[in-house]
């Protein structure tokens, strides 16, 4: 795995390579090379199966990481490749020339963090949500349990407990904390 | 059919392109009037006997419809047994939480089951939410969208439940006091409202006949 590492940050800059398992490692790199990055993954190095694509909300950073796994199977070895995005302006290179499965993985990203990929097939359509006016609903700083609360008729009655001393009340209430 | 109120209000079908408008049902459900007291006990009891649920599993509690299913708790000898289509089905049977986009199919469903029909909603989230309480695209209580006849509660109910909510709508039926689809066609306009407030795109008929 290490000259694979060498060689990455050699031609790409890729850094922060770990070796998470025996057959999964991850590494980060800049998102204007991870075009690059996974043609030569899938070209040179035998990675040529793009297995997963997705994005995770880091509010704190301001940034979306994006995650593309792609597998060897030749070596059965994985590579998560992270990239990060601007949070405010979440505006991605599409890969599905790369493989023909990715714009549905960025379809996804596209309604539920409302990051845009410019020429993927079909990004603007629903995906899983049909009539969803809200906003992406995946990002961290949608509210969901205000929009339930704002959008469906509850049940009055409904009480809510704390498992934990709820738990010590019925079950050992002699235990002290 | 009872025709009390005389004709009744022609239903818009907006959500609909123009064209297919005149393929749909354009008119509300109506009561269902009941014959004289015997007969209609005796007809009864005879719905009670034969209860066909709808094979549309809605969420997770649908899993435990499939032990009824089978040998060990056999539904069969109650009387119960599935179909596949909601024309031959008297049953309908939420199996727990209900998506917004799963509401649009259960309306179409429920709808396009031919009286008389019962709904029977299981497992705590059809209730009040169920550990869905606080999300996004699910609703928290069914009654708000069809009118259910029992409620088995649970997460999620096991067989011997359901064995014994069915037995509780048999009994329900043969009282006489089953009375969803007339509830559904006398609030049918509460109904359609709800419905709509929930289901932003809106492109089915008004009523699916
Ligand atoms: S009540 Fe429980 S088992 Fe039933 S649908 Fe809800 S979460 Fe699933």
């Amino acid at each position: 795995m290490r000259e694979l590492a060498d060689m990455l940050s050699g031609r790409y800059g890729a850094r922060e390579w770990h070796d998470q398992r025996k057959d999964l490692s991850s590494v980060t790199v800049d998102a204007s090379k991870l075009r690059d990055v996974l043609t030569w993954l899938r070209d040179e190095a035998g990675y040529a199966h793009l297995a997963f694509a997705t994005a995770v909300d880091e509010i704190e950073r301001k940034v979306f990481r994006l995650t593309y796994t792609v597998h060897n199977y030749g070596t059965a070895h994985g590579i998560l490749v992270h990239c990060e995005i601007d949070r405010d302006r979440p505006v991605m290179e599409s890969i599905h020339r790369l493989w023909g499965q990715a714009w549905t993985y960025q379809r996804e990203m596209r309604e539920w963090y409302g990051i845009d990929f410019p020429g993927s097939p079909r990004v603007d359509e629903e995906f899983v949500l049909e009539g969803w006016e809200g906003p992406p609903m995946m990002r961290r700083d949608f509210d969901s349990l205000a929009y339930s609360d704002a959008t469906y008729a509850e049940r009055p009655g409904r009480e809510t407990r704390d498992p934990a001393a709820y738990m010590k009340e019925k079950l050992y209430p002699e235990a002290d904390a | 059919m009872s025709d009390k109120k005389g004709k009744p209000v022609p239903l818009a079908n907006e959500g609909l392109p123009p064209g297919e408008r005149g393929l749909f049902c354009d008119a509300p459900p109506r009561e269902y009037a009941p014959a004289a007291k015997i007969v209609e006990d005796f007809w009864n009891w005879a719905r009670s006997q034969s209860l066909w649920i709808l094979g549309f599993g809605t969420g997770c509690g649908a899993i435990e419809l499939r032990p009824l299913m089978t040998s060990r708790y056999d539904m069969y000898r109650f009387g119960i047994q599935p179909r596949p289509t909601p024309r031959q089905s008297s049953v309908f049977v939420i199996g727990g939480y209900a998506s917004v986009k799963t509401l649009k199919r259960i309306v179409r469903s429920y709808e396009q089951m031919m009286g008389p029909k019962f709904v029977v909603a299981l497992g705590s989230c059809t209730i009040n939410g169920g550990m869905y309480w606080d999300s996004y695209n699910t609703i928290k209580r069914i009654d708000q969208y069809i009118p259910v006849d029992v409620y088995i509660a649970g997460c999620m109910p096991r067989p011997e439940a359901l064995l014994a909510g069915f037995q509780e709508l048999k009994r329900i039926i043969r009282a006489g006091k089953a009375e969803g689809q007339n509830l559904y066609a006398r609030d049918f306009e509460r109904y359609k409202a709800n419905q709509k407030r929930v289901i932003k795109d809106w492109n089915m008929p008004d009523y699916n006949w």
